[in-house]
């Protein structure tokens, strides 16, 4: 089992039970006891009043010499020959992570141009691992996930980091699975611990319900997958210089092919994720006649309208303007949030906003935490206030 | 053909609340329930099976209970149930868990394998990819809609950022599958009468024949360093007075920083 108790210290106070969230405590003569249901999340351990639930730590696996791995590796990807705007993302926590670190960033680019390559560097890489090959210039998971292989199999990066994109989120599985390494999906913030050097790696779990820190201690490259939209880019220097590395895509097999390549996009996602100003309503509105009063703020700021998950599970907007981790993740300049309570499903999508406003009647709301600037008050009062002051200002 | 669906009992993620003082999650009262996504996959294997012949395999991973979650995806259609049970699986990442799930595949053999594309407990979406890495077979994820599907190959479109692809892969593949794809099926009277009787396979590591340094916790090459609640932020203000004052107050900070 990942953690065991000490039966010595355990009192039988049952606290340990009640936490566990997937029901791997059991009560055995009286004292706590672990089946097999330990997904190994650890919450028990903090719960324990007597520290008598004790992590087991693994050893270092025989052979992989883990200082010999060097250097932050991004995946840029690309559409149609376009990069991405979660590359430039990577290349500003890659830069970060690569600073403290004290070591350089390299981003490795398929099927797109030197021109293309050229502009990675000036986003923050020192160095970009391009294949121009034509196989390459449509996403399939198994050439890439090859390619991908075999680069970091010869230069051996301590950290990759790919899009929790459809792309991303498709082929670096395969790429962790065969080099046995860990991978951590959908990290919303990434740090390099000082004392070890770990990247820690942060994402929502239980649903949203709750955070964690995931580590990869004993395999390299500590691999994740980050969530875009949630990252801030970097500098872009015109005059930034770099190296260009070409790499040969031979030897690359592929059992599925791209028949054909359909756009489609709904005009509210591009415009919760795009907009400058997203004002959202929750489960405080009371009713679904709420959201005419969240339209016409979301109007008079020219933003969209988002809402939480307890606004949709009432039935009272479509899906499509959720925000959070079933929904979409945003990153306005300002986010006005209206009777959301603030669960963390629903922070982790939208977090990252430059200035969150909260309005809320629970002082103790959980939204209030993350907000820059919280009222606490009725919103069917507040909101009409804030209305008529915005139109005043701006002589409407 | 045969069809091997790989499904997860998950607590129901929707029920579970956090307690305030102690940042923990109250599980009390949440039910077990099959992962959502995966009915989809159950119905996409019962869709394939009733189209083109053969047999449909659940398959699951976790603890002896789980055998719940099998028997009600054998009322809704599938010819037998495999739970992988062992207290060596405990503690398994996604590596360790597309490793062990594998092996299982391996030995069961199978021409289509079908998940869901995320288990709403972890929201990873890494586990079929790697299952069939593993395998060394080709995979397509997020598949919304299976428009052929031949002896020997299949045409499905994946979604894509902006819209989807229409993808055809060789046969033996493994499918990851989006709600969008089709409406599960409720269990008939004579699924849930064969539900009833159906012999559930039980496996361990023994009989997958893997190492125990490739399975749960010794097999995962992540762990768990703590799991939070998001702290404050730092340059919060809480504004005070009245509606009508909080609202000034609102409009005067943001008139200094000139964001609207």
């Amino acid at each position: 089992m990942p953690v065991i108790i000490n039966r010595d210290k355990c009192t039988g106070c049952e606290e340990c039970v009640a936490s566990c969230p997937v029901s791997a405590i059991e009560m055995k003569d009286g004292k706590a006891f672990i089946n097999e249901y330990c997904e190994a999340c650890m919450t028990c351990l903090n719960v324990c009043p007597e520290g008598a639930i004790i992590e087991v730590q693994k050893e270092a696996r025989d052979g992989t010499d883990l200082k010999a791995y060097k250097g932050v590796w991004i995946f840029a990807e690309q559409r149609a020959g376009k990069i991405s705007s979660i590359a430039y993302e990577l290349l500003g926590i890659g830069r970060k992570l690569a600073d403290d670190r004290g070591t350089d960033l390299s981003a490795v680019l398929f099927g797109a141009t030197e021109a293309a390559a050229g502009e990675l560097i000036k986003w923050g890489a020192d160095r970009v691992y391009l294949s121009q090959d034509q196989m390459l210039s449509q996403f399939n998971d198994e050439p890439y996930s090859q390619l991908l292989i075999s680069l970091i199999d010869r230069h051996k990066p301590e950290i990759v980091l790919a899009g929790a994109t459809p792309i991303g989120r498709s082929f670096i599985p395969r790429v962790a699975a065969r080099i046995r390494t860990g991978l951590t999906a959908d990290c919303t913030s990434l740090q390099i611990d000082k004392d070890t050097g770990n990247l820690l790696q942060i994402r929502p779990a239980f649903g949203g319900n709750i955070m964690a820190t995931i580590l990869c201690p004993n395999n390299r490259p500590q691999m994740a997958t980050v969530r875009p939209r949630v990252m801030k880019r970097g500098q872009y220097d015109e005059n930034r210089k770099g190296e260009i590395i070409a790499v040969g895509a031979d030897a690359l097999s592929c059992r599925t092919k791209v028949l054909e390549t359909v756009k489609e996009v709904s005009d509210i996602a591009v415009n919760l994720q795009e907009a400058n100003i997203i004002v959202s309503g929750g489960r405080g509105l009371g009713d679904p006649k709420g959201f005419s009063l969240i339209q016409e703020l979301a109007e008079l700021l020219g933003g969209a309208v988002g809402s939480s998950r307890a606004a949709v599970d009432a039935g009272w907007i479509p899906h499509r303007h959720q925000v959070g981790q079933t929904g979409k993740t945003v990153c306005p300049t300002i986010y006005i949030a209206c009777g959301i309570s603030g669960a963390v499903q629903h922070l982790v999508g939208m977090q990252s906003s430059d200035i969150i406003i909260a309005i809320n009647k629970n002082p103790e709301a959980p939204i209030f935490n993350a907000a820059t600037f919280g009222i606490v008050g009725d919103l069917y009062e507040v909101l009409p206030l804030l209305i008529r002051k915005l139109k005043e200002a701006k002589g409407i | 053909m045969n069809i091997v669906v790989c499904i997860k009992q998950v607590p129901d993620t929707a029920e579970v609340k956090i307690n305030p003082e102690t940042g923990t999650l109250i599980r009390e009262g949440v039910p077990s329930i099959i992962n959502p996504f995966d009915l989809h996959a159950i119905e996409a294997g019962l869709f394939l099976k009733e189209k083109s012949g053969g047999r449909v395999t659940v398959l699951t991973m976790g603890p002896p209970q789980a055998e719940a979650a099998l028997r009600e995806a054998i009322a809704m259609g599938a010819d037998e149930g495999v739970l992988l049970s062992d207290r060596a699986f405990a503690g398994s990442d996604t590596w360790a868990t597309s490793f062990t799930l594998s092996k299982a595949i391996s030995k069961l053999g199978a021409d289509i394998i079908i998940c869901g594309k995320q288990a709403i407990d972890g929201d990873t979406a890494q586990v079929g990819p790697e299952t069939a890495e593993f395998l060394n077979i080709p995979h397509i994820s997020y598949v919304r809609k299976i428009e052929d599907a031949a002896d020997t190959s299949i045409r499905v479109q994946r979604i894509m950022d902006e819209g989807y692809d229409i993808v055809e892969s060789s046969i033996p593949v493994l499918l990851t599958v989006v709600r969008e794809l089709n409406e599960p099926r409720l269990p008939s009277l004579k699924g849930k009468m064969a539900a009833k009787k159906a012999v559930i396979q039980k496996w361990g590591q023994a009989d997958i024949v893997a190492d125990e340094n490739d399975v749960g916790l010794k097999g995962s090459p992540t762990q768990v360093k703590n799991v939070f609640a998001p702290e404050a932020r730092s340059d919060r203000k809480i504004l005070q007075g009245t509606p009508e004052e909080q609202v000034d107050a609102l409009m005067q900070e943001l008139m200094g920083i000139k964001c609207l």
